[in-house]
């Protein structure tokens, strides 16, 4: 019986992600664009993976969109939201997960996991970018440091400084209002990342911490974050190297189950 | 599935019965009479039975922000100085009771407030803003505070004292007198009503459903504006029939496949119903269950009863009672999932909504999710993060009917 290849697109709100899936176990080929709904990022990571993969669109057996932009890919098989994908993608990376916290560019969700990778239960934030990725872009830009370099500066961090949690713009004046007082700049994002697992962790708690927690979505490589949740739920938080793609990999492997459904 | 098209002759009936309140409002004002407003639910038998005309702040406010024009009064409100965090009918209302215009629903400027808290405490100081800006009688109703199942005799006595107390000085603002053959007839004209409605909502437990949900929603108007009319009653039991018919010609106004049923928590973000349906209808989700029906489907005998009546409403029962009469009607209507509207306009509702959450998923054992909105001012409201929620549900109600096979 010859493989089944199936792809993955997660149309974020700050990020394209891509992933092709041989018979929904090994990744094939993964594409990331820093470019999310409205822009060329969807084609362009589209067109990534299938180069990397050296397959055409045609050779897929199934297409499943997620993400808050699939609405915007009308030629895909299926599209589902990126809450059931990125609980299976979690599960996928890390059987034992009970937990997602998944913190992309403008949304946190929280999702209890069942059985299978099934998503049981979920809550997201309200219209607000604290507690976002995006809140964290605008606290770099201010202290005109680069997003990736967060993680490592507030691991130097001596005191403890409290940024609002509650508002990304009051949460920008208090910070340069901590600027202008000479405040390290190492405490400075340690409190910002403190203000961000505060607000995330009000939603965890209403959905349950069950551990295995795994975090997916772009803002898991920031260890900060990490460790500050962890502080805050006291509770180990896994997470992975392709913790930006879960969406896309869940989506890849609803994508397979799909194709085996319609295949018969 | 086919369009019904012998359901246009209840709607209109219905349409009509509303249009009437205003356009009496609208005589009596001309005639020179004093025009009231009140709240949803203060005892509308009184007025009717001392023939005052009267217009219902809330009504005006859904209808407002239906047409749009919900945004435009609450930032008129702001720039008055009220905050934007207060509910957004308030908002509107005082707006317009200030002398800012609403095409989308006008209604003659009050010359006395009938005001009930037991739809909401923010509904008091509303009125008692709108009394100062009018120089004119607010009369209230104050039903206390009640964390048990049954109403207590103290708080019938307390609540019957209160009735005779609106209806003397109603008579004073009438100049007429109350009639005690003319009450019995007005309450005999509201239970026909509030047993017409229960009808019309008890079709909604059929599956497939002889109609959509969000109709409700728009029947509403009828149940709060005009219970105690014959008319009212002939409408419902017009809808009741139509509904009985369709059920035997397996039609209904819910047009699309019937995936799913749920029941839709909550008052309705009206500035964006058609967003709020779209993804629903996608997926073939009908709302099959709305509070509405058992809050305001009460029937009575007797001042007693009806100050025992007047104390149920959403916000103003316990949560005991709350649970059981949403859990009632997600059982008889066989619901999959729910879907919670946290209403930024509404702090009552929203604050017992998690706890409501919790006891649904225990007893009912189905998916629940909540999304933040806002029953009028549509800046509170996300569509993207709706649909986000509204798959969500979809996709837990399609794991719930993997596992039951």
């Amino acid at each position: 019986m010859s493989a089944v290849f199936t792809m993955g697109i997660d149309v974020g709100s700050t990020a394209s992600k891509c992933i092709i899936m041989k018979d929904g176990q090994e990744i094939v080929s993964k594409a990331l664009i820093s470019s999310g709904a409205g822009t060329s990022g969807p084609d362009r990571a589209i067109r990534d993976v299938l180069e990397g993969s050296g397959f055409q669109r045609e050779d897929m057996g199934y297409i499943l969109a997620t993400g808050y932009g699939r609405h915007s890919i009308d030629w895909v098989d299926a599209e589902m939201s990126e809450l059931s994908c990125h609980a299976q993608g979690a599960f996928h990376l890390f059987p034992e997960v009970h937990t997602v916290i998944d913190i992309g560019g403008q949304d946190a969700k929280v999702l209890r996991v069942g059985k299978g990778g099934m998503m049981e239960s979920f809550v997201m934030n309200d219209k607000c970018a604290a507690g976002t990725g995006r809140f964290l872009e605008v606290m770099a830009r201010i202290l005109e440091v680069d997003i990736g370099q967060l993680a490592e500066l507030s691991e130097k961090s001596t005191q403890k400084v409290d940024i609002s949690s509650t508002c990304t713009v009051f949460a920008e004046s208090e910070v340069i209002s901590q600027l202008s007082q000479n405040t390290d700049i190492c405490d400075i994002i340690n409190g910002i990342h403190r203000s961000v697992a505060g607000r995330v962790s009000g939603l965890a708690r209403r959905v349950g911490v069950t551990p295995m927690v795994v975090m997916t979505g772009g803002v898991a490589q920031n260890s900060g974050v990490r460790h500050a949740l962890e502080d805050e739920l006291q509770v180990d938080i896994h997470t992975s190297e392709l913790a930006q793609y879960a969406g896309a990999l869940g989506a890849a492997l609803f994508a397979f189950r799909k194709a085996k459904k319609r295949n018969g | 599935m086919s369009e019904v098209n012998s359901g246009k002759k209840a709607r209109e009936m219905l349409q009509d019965v509303v249009a009437q309140v205003y356009q009496n409002a609208w005589d009596a004002k001309e005639r020179g009479e004093p025009v009231g407003w009140s709240s949803s639910k203060f005892p509308a038998e009184i007025a009717e039975t001392l023939g005052l005309a009267v217009c219902y702040p809330e009504n005006q406010a859904a209808a407002i922000s239906a047409k749009k024009g919900g945004q435009r009064l609450c930032e008129e409100a702001e720039s008055m100085g009220f905050a934007n965090d207060i509910c957004g009918y308030a908002r509107i209302s005082l707006a317009y009771a200030a002398g800012v215009e609403a095409e989308e629903k006008p209604m003659p400027q009050p010359d006395f407030l009938l005001c009930c808290n037991n739809i909401c405490n923010c509904m008091t100081k509303w009125y008692e803003n709108i009394a100062r800006m009018h120089n004119i009688p607010l009369i209230m109703m104050d039903v206390p505070y009640n964390n048990e199942v049954d109403v207590s005799e103290d708080t019938v006595k307390y609540m019957r004292a209160q009735f005779y107390d609106a209806v003397a000085q109603l008579e004073k603002i009438s100049g007429r007198k109350w009639d005690e053959k003319r009450f019995e007839e007005v309450s005999k004209n509201a239970n026909r009503t509030a047993q017409a409605w229960l009808k019309a909502c008890s079709y909604c437990q059929y599956e497939p459903s002889p109609l959509s949900g969000f109709d409700l929603f728009n029947h509403m108007a009828d149940v709060v504006t005009a219970r105690c009319k014959p008319e009212t009653a002939e409408a419902f039991e017009a809808l009741a029939a139509e509904y009985e018919e369709s059920v035997k010609n397996g039609t209904s106004t819910w047009k699309y496949e019937e995936n799913y049923r749920i029941m839709f928590e909550g008052i309705p973000c009206w500035p964006v119903l058609r967003t709020l349906f779209t993804p629903l209808k996608d997926k073939g989700i009908n709302t099959v269950a709305v509070v509405y029906a058992p809050a305001f489907g009460f029937v009575y005998n007797g001042v007693d009863e009806l100050m025992k009546a007047y104390c149920k409403a959403p916000n103003s029962v316990c949560i005991e009672t709350g649970v059981d009469w949403r859990e009632g009607i997600c059982r008889e209507n066989k619901v999959d999932g729910v879907l919670v509207h946290y209403n930024r306009s509404c702090k009552p509702w929203s604050g017992y909504m998690p706890e409501m959450e919790r006891r649904f998923r225990k007893d009912l054992g189905v998916p629940v999710v909540g999304f933040d909105g806002d029953q009028a001012d549509p800046r509170n409201f996300s569509e993207a993060q709706y649909v986000t929620r509204v798959e969500g549900l979809y996709e837990l109600m399609e794991a719930n009917k993997g596992k039951r096979g």
